[in-house]
Order: C-alpha cells, then sequence, then structure tokens
C-alpha cells in the first residue's frame, strides 16, 4: 500500500544531501571538538561551519547561535535563563495561548519559582493582539513569549508588531521559530526579536539539533550546566552529526525556501477549499496568514483520534490536536483558547504537507477523507443531533 | 586581601556574566592579546572562582591586576596589560 505522509509539523523526514553530510562524523571524523589535536579541530570547524550557516539562515551573527538538542530544550533555556538573569529588575514574564508545551510549562515552573505569568488571550484565528500584549505589561515584565506560528493551526503571529510594544518598555522578547524556521522567511534582524527557537527535523534536518538566537550582549542563565562548550553558556558534549546535518539543513532552506513555500502552497489551498466545502467541517486557524503546508480542521461530531486510525489504515498519516487519553477526552487548549468548543476541538485534524508530497497526494486524501467522516458520523450518537447543537457556530472559517 | 578599586576606566570590556568556568580564564587570555601595552580590561563575570584565579592569573602571566568592583549581580575585575 503506497503511504502518503502528511504530518510535517510533527517531524520531517531527513533529506539525502544532509544524510550525507553528517555521515562521516558518525564514523571517521568522531573527535570531541573541545580537544587540542587533529579529530578535535575537524570537529570544532565542522561545528562553526555549522552555525553560519544556521545563522544564515535567520540573519543573526555566528556567535549569537547555541546549540541544544531540541527546540524544547531551546524554549526552556530561553524562558528560564532570561526570567533568572532578569528577576531583579522584575518577575513578571508573558505568554501566549497558542505556545508549545515546552514554553507553557517551563511558564508554569516560573510560576511556582516565584515569578507571575500571564497567559496572553487569542482571537478566533489564533492571533495575539499587540494591544493585549501593551495592556497586559506591567512594571515587573521582564519577558514575552510568542511563538512565531503554532503548528497547530498554522496561524502566523505578528511577532514584529509584539516587539514594538515590548521594545516601549524595554522588555525582552523570545519567538518559538520552531514551525517557521526553514518554512517561511525568518529574519531575526526583521522580527526584532531577542531570542528565538529553531529545530532541526522541521526544515529536513535531524532529530536532536535545535538552537536558540540569543541577540549579542543579552545575558542568559545556563540550563545545563558543565564545561564551556557554546561558550559556557550550554554545557555537554556537541552532538557533532546532528549540528552538521542542522548546518546543512540550513543551507539548503537558505536557498530553497522561496521554491519550497511556492510548492506547498496550492497544496495546502487545494485541501482547505475542497474541506471547507464538506457540511459541518470547519478551517481552524487563519486562512491567509498561516503556514504554506498547513491545513487543519475541525469536524464536527467526530473524535479526531478516530479519523486518524481510519486514514491510517488507508495508508494516510495525520495528526490531532486535541489528544485522547485513556477515560477522559481532553480538547486541545490551542483550540480551546481560540473559542473552539470543547466538543468541537474533539474533531481536530491536521494536514501538513512537505515537499515528497504530490499534488496527486492531496487527490488521493480528497478521495478518501470524505468518506471517512461519512462512516465515523453514521456511527456517531452526537451526529443525531444535527441543527440544533449548541455553539457549533463559532469556528473561525464558517462565514 | 582584595582590593577594590572604583571608576577605573577600562579600554576594553567584556560580559562574561553566567558563562561557566573556565570561560573567565579564557575570555582574560583572548582578550587580553587583542589589548596594547599599559591598556585596561575590564571583565564583568558572576563566576566567584573568579576572585582567586584572575588575580593569580595576573600574577603568574605578569599583568598588574588593579582591583576589582562589586555590583548585586556580577563582579568586575580590572587588569591592566604589561606583558607582551
Amino acid at each position: 500500500m503506497k503511504k502518503y505522509y502528511f504530518d510535517h509539523v510533527a517531524t520531517n523526514p531527513l533529506h539525502p544531501a544532509v544524510l550525507e553530510a553528517m555521515m562521516p562524523y558518525f564514523g571517521e571524523k568522531f573527535g570531541n571538538p573541545l580537544s587540542v589535536y587533529e579529530y578535535g579541530s575537524q570537529a570544532k570547524d565542522a561545528i562553526e561551519d555549522a552555525r553560519e550557516k544556521v545563522a544564515g539562515l535567520v540573519n543573526a551573527k555566528p556567535a549569537e547561535i547555541i546549540f541544544t538538542a531540541s527546540g524544547a530544550e531551546a524554549n526552556n533555556f530561553a524562558l528560564r535563563g532570561i526570567a533568572l538573569a532578569k528577576q531583579n529588575e522584575g518577575k513578571h514574564v508573558l505568554v501566549s495561548r497558542m505556545e508549545h508545551h515546552s514554553i507553557l510549562n517551563s511558564a508554569r515552573f516560573l510560576e511556582k519559582s516565584g515569578f507571575a505569568v500571564t497567559y496572553l488571550p487569542v482571537n478566533k484565528q489564533g492571533v495575539v493582539d499587540p494591544e493585549t500584549v501593551r495592556k497586559s505589561i506591567t512594571k515587573e515584565t521582564v519577558l514575552i513569549s510568542v511563538t512565531h506560528a503554532s503548528s497547530e493551526v498554522g496561524t502566523i503571529e505578528p511577532i514584529r508588531e509584539i516587539v514594538k510594544v515590548a521594545k516601549e518598555h524595554n522588555i525582552i522578547v523570545h519567538t518559538d521559530a520552531v514551525a517557521t524556521t526553514g518554512n517561511i522567511p525568518v529574519d531575526v534582524q526583521e522580527l526584532g526579536v531577542d531570542l528565538l527557537t529553531m529545530a532541526a527535523h522541521q526544515f529536513y534536518g535531524p532529530k536532536g539539533a535545535g538552537a536558540l538566537y540569543v541577540k549579542q550582549g543579552l545575558r542568559i542563565v545556563p540550563l545545563i550546566y558543565g564545561g564551556i562548550q557554546e561558550s559556557g553558556r550550554r554545557a555537554g558534549t556537541e552532538n557533532v552529526p546532528a549540528i552538521v546535518g542542522m548546518g546543512k539543513a540550513a543551507e539548503m532552506a537558505t536557498a530553497e525556501l522561496g521554491q519550497r513555500m511556492e510548492y506547498l502552497r496550492p497544496l495546502r489551498d487545494r485541501l482547505i477549499e475542497a474541506m471547507t466545502g464538506v457540511p459541518n467541517v470547519v478551517l481552524t486557524g487563519d486562512r491567509q496568514n498561516r503556514l504554506p503546508g498547513h491545513a487543519s480542521f475541525c469536524v464536527e461530531f467526530i473524535e479526531g483520534e478516530a479519523m486518524l486510525l481510519l486514514l491510517a489504515a488507508k495508508g494516510i498519516f495525520s495528526a490531532s490536536g486535541s489528544a485522547c487519553s485513556s477515560k477522559a477526552l481532553k480538547a486541545s487548549p490551542v483550540l480551546l483558547a481560540m473559542g473552539i468548543p470543547s466538543g468541537l476541538a474533539q474533531g481536530s485534524i491536521v494536514f501538513s504537507f512537505g515537499m515528497g508530497n504530490a499534488p496527486e497526494d492531496v487527490d488521493n486524501l480528497l478521495n478518501e477523507f470524505p468518506a471517512v467522516i461519512k462512516r465515523l458520523r453514521d456511527i456517531s450518537p452526537y451526529a443525531q443531533g444535527w441543527g440544533d447543537r449548541e455553539g457549533g457556530d463559532s469556528c473561525t472559517a464558517k462565514k | 586581601m582584595m582590593k577594590f578599586v572604583q571608576d577605573v576606566k577600562p579600554d576594553v570590556t567584556t560580559d562574561i556574566v553566567y558563562m561557566m568556568c573556565p570561560m573567565h580564564l579564557l575570555k582574560l587570555e583572548e582578550m587580553i592579546k587583542e589589548l596594547d601595552q599599559g591598556q585596561i580590561l575590564e571583565i564583568m563575570t558572576d563566576y566567584d572562582g573568579a576572585l582567586e584565579d584572575i588575580p593569580a592569573w595576573c600574577e603568574k602571566t605578569g599583568n598588574e591586576f588593579l582591583g576589582m568592583d562589586e555590583t548585586p549581580d556580577f563582579f568586575k575585575f580590572y587588569i591592566r596589560k604589561l606583558a607582551r
């Protein structure tokens, strides 16, 4: 059976050229970058070359890039590291309700450690209003963290406008750009952010490689203590092959970004146009201002996991924003924050396209998906109440 | 006995606050190389090991340790380059 992978927000396949670049560092070039002899300098040079390429992808200086083991680590590092470094100036942090768990749970850790955290609300498209940011700032606020784009609903946030508000009050801004880096233009100068998180496996690089951009001159308390790797800011012997892979993937993304976006947008648009024509299926997130390969929906009267399973049986792999735990059905906090009723949020499904998908793959999806919806609705007790349901009109795409 | 100084005018400043040990010694070595003889380097660090290490390094390398200053968050060390 042919397989259709539509879950690129979960992870991307490794590009063959990236794997090729990494291979020597699994083999003969195995040295520790801190060693003073040839093997060490070989590995050190490879890391510095990767640092330049990653810096190039986001228009930063190489010295502003700190490699981490993941986007989640970079998010933890940013939130805790800045909050702790700035705690004598104030103990208030703003994060949006669109954030990944690595931000939300770091924020909860800060709350337990004596910081105050404000969780910024969003509108029905999942957009953080810069004016809400302005109203939430107090004289204690030291850090604002808003994601560049949500991988769950694809909405791109107005980071530049949020930075403008923050800078009037001299507040540091971090953005989680895991979903955007390598997928849309990400320029730290243009955005004006002080810190930015990225992850290699979101742009055809390897897992186990992430990075935090830290603007020159900014002090940050380390998350991992030990040696002098990463200028004494992130200890641990470097994952040299993964970092080399991240560098190669960054170089390719820099060169191919425009072409990739042009390729993915029509796939996304075709799916959105077709699916929003199916009764009681609504788009989540912003229609225009969204990730190029990202289409997310809420399907009424159906549970997301059920759709995933039936689609997977047909070789179609996608994701649901809502996590189903053994006994309690738990709706996605992101969808709830957007005002989507919890019943509807259960029917969340996300398709995210990548360069391995062909236009014909979308044809196949469009052949199968409506049938899956019909089959599940036929057996759904909730579907009996067509028309007299409550709150079903509050999803975004119905106009 | 630590010598405290105020209002030293450094020629070059390096901020390594929150960077791990032994960055204070690596950075010191790297920055001193860049300076002309007689110029003053200021190092900002929160690492308390530097209280011993930096004066000791100066003595060993023949540079002049001018003294230090303290802020609530970090120390400032002042070194005059003497050795070539």
